[in-house]
């Protein structure tokens, strides 16, 4: 048995979330539920007591809830503006090294060989030979000095270069009218955006931070940087990039996290 | 059989109805959206609770377990981007209700300072009076016109959270993300005070509870010289000339007339 942290949080891992607890007091949590709306419809100070055992875990709610979510994802796109900037900083308001965030924690990052290392290609892609690090060098580079946001609610200003995402998938051949480029990591951690937050001028395929080769704990050797999405849509370590018309639930979104994130 | 009884009270009731339309202090949707109000704001809070604690302004401040909603970050996401639809489009209803009808205009205005100055004496010696729920006193007017302004403002800084590069130009009105989520917070601290007092308020003068769910009384800027004696279930505004021997308040009508019936 794992202990859960005690305060959960998306920085440590906290899947899988266990059901057993939930399955052993099934009876006992409905009890709750009937005798909590009664309560609740009384007073606002009795409905307090409603949060007290969490309603959302139960599968009705959590597929209410996540279906307003996947709502909310089309409410976003609606609203993206594809050619509209982010705020862009000075270097000197540039944080170094980053803050770190992932699933696990900072020493668990395992780190990739950039020598052997290769970037894949897979869907709906003309050009699907793979690249080598040193070719990904050979590109032109775009910098960003934006500002990262995690969902948490913490922020930082960072210094990101690399070829621009959409050059990339140009020149890769790749259907730019698809809806979804799908990300693979070497931590198997998946993510994908839509293709108008991959197209849009500021989402590069960063390579280095600050002027400097990207460290480990960053994504070393080639990130995800996108100024028009949270902080976890920005996949590390990335494996393969799959240009598609198929959704598949990504890592976080799996986990209940809104898929489409962006800011 | 319920036929006789409707009988025997509509000639009761008939006569009393005045020829212009009798409206309640609270009407019909007016009620709906404070519910679904209330309802609305106390996902946001809870949910807002949770996610505060992810990543906290304040380092003594946890918002305990047992008062947020969502055990799981995502789940306090995921109920406060639920609440937030809710939240904001019966906003807007209620908002446009207001201004169309010109209850705002009625209820709220005009402000005066005097006024609000001698209210907040009169709560603090404990000598406020209740007996008219259809004229808020200037406190009132000040604390539901404010809050209604923080309403907006919250809606505006969570929308400059929510999406802070589609709407950088707004975003940037308020300063830094940082500063934004503390603004966020310091109007939902305005929001859980403006809930206590006004709770506390409310069950200190259930018959404000009560119209509040009923309607209250019936207001045609002429009140109806005999109280309606069938509906017992709301309270009637019940105007009689008081006994100025039995009365020391200088404010009229006792409130509980109906009691002593």
């Amino acid at each position: 048995m794992s202990i859960r942290p005690v305060t959960p949080s998306l920085l440590r891992p906290h899947k899988p979330i266990d059901q057993s607890v939930s399955k052993q007091n099934r009876r006992r949590i409905e009890t709750i539920n009937r005798r909590g709306v009664l309560r609740g419809t009384l007073t606002l100070g009795a409905l307090a007591l409603l949060t007290g055992c969490d309603v959302s875990e139960e599968p009705s709610v959590q597929d209410a809830l996540r279906a307003v979510s996947a709502w909310n994802d089309g409410a976003q796109a609606a609203i993206f503006r594809p050619d509209h900037l982010a705020p862009t900083f000075s270097p000197s308001q540039v944080v170094n090294p980053p803050r770190f965030n992932a699933y696990y924690d900072i020493q668990d990052v395992k780190p990739v060989d950039g020598a052997a290392w290769k970037l894949e290609l897979a869907g709906l892609i003309k050009d699907q030979r793979p690249w080598t690090l040193q070719q990904i060098y050979q590109l032109p580079e775009q910098e960003l000095i934006i500002r990262h946001i995690c969902v948490e609610g913490w922020d930082y200003i960072g210094q990101w270069s690399g070829p621009n995402l959409r050059a990339f998938l140009t020149r890769i051949g790749a259907d730019l009218t698809a809806k979804y480029v799908y990300f693979v990591c070497n931590d198997d951690f998946t993510e994908s955006i839509d293709m108008a937050s991959a197209l849009h001028p500021q989402s590069i395929l960063a390579t280095k931070y600050a002027g400097a080769p990207i460290t480990d704990p960053f994504g070393f050797p080639l990130r995800l940087r996108t100024a028009v999405k949270l902080g976890y849509k920005n996949a590390k370590w990335i494996r393969t990039i799959e240009v598609t018309n198929t959704f598949r639930p990504t890592f976080w979104s799996k986990q209940g996290e809104n898929w489409f994130a962006g800011i | 059989m319920s036929a006789p009884a409707v009988k025997s009270l509509t000639p009761e009731i008939a006569p009393r109805r005045a020829p212009t339309k009798l409206a309640r202090l609270h009407p019909l949707p007016l009620r709906i959206m404070h519910w679904i109000n209330a309802a609305a704001i106390f996902i946001m809070i809870g949910s807002g609770w949770r996610i505060y604690n992810d990543d906290v302004l304040f380092g003594w401040l946890h918002f305990p377990d047992f008062l947020v909603i969502g055990k799981w970050a995502q789940y306090g996401l995921q109920w406060h981007f639920f609440g937030m639809w809710i939240f904001v489009l019966n906003g807007i209803a209620y908002l446009s209700y207001g201004i169309a009808t010109g209850r705002f205009r009625r209820k709220l205005f005009p402000i005066r300072l005097r006024e609000f100055v001698a209210t907040v004496g009169d709560a603090l010696r404990f000598h406020l009076t209740h007996d008219d729920l259809t004229v808020y006193n200037a406190v009132q007017r000040v604390l539901y016109l404010g809050v209604i302004l923080v309403g907006i403002l919250i809606v505006i800084t969570g929308l400059c959270l929510w999406k802070p590069v589609q709407f950088s130009e707004l975003a940037g009105l308020f300063g830094s993300f940082q500063t934004i989520r503390l603004i966020h917070f310091l109007c939902m601290s305005a929001i859980v005070a403006f809930i206590l007092i006004h709770v506390t308020l409310a069950l200190l003068v259930p018959q404000s509870l009560v119209a509040m769910i009923t309607g209250g009384p019936t207001v045609n800027g002429r009140p109806p010289a005999v109280a309606e004696p069938v509906r017992v279930a709301a309270p009637a505004p019940v105007v009689e000339p008081a006994p100025p021997a039995e009365s020391a308040e200088p404010a009229g009508p006792m409130p509980d007339s109906t009691k002593e019936r």
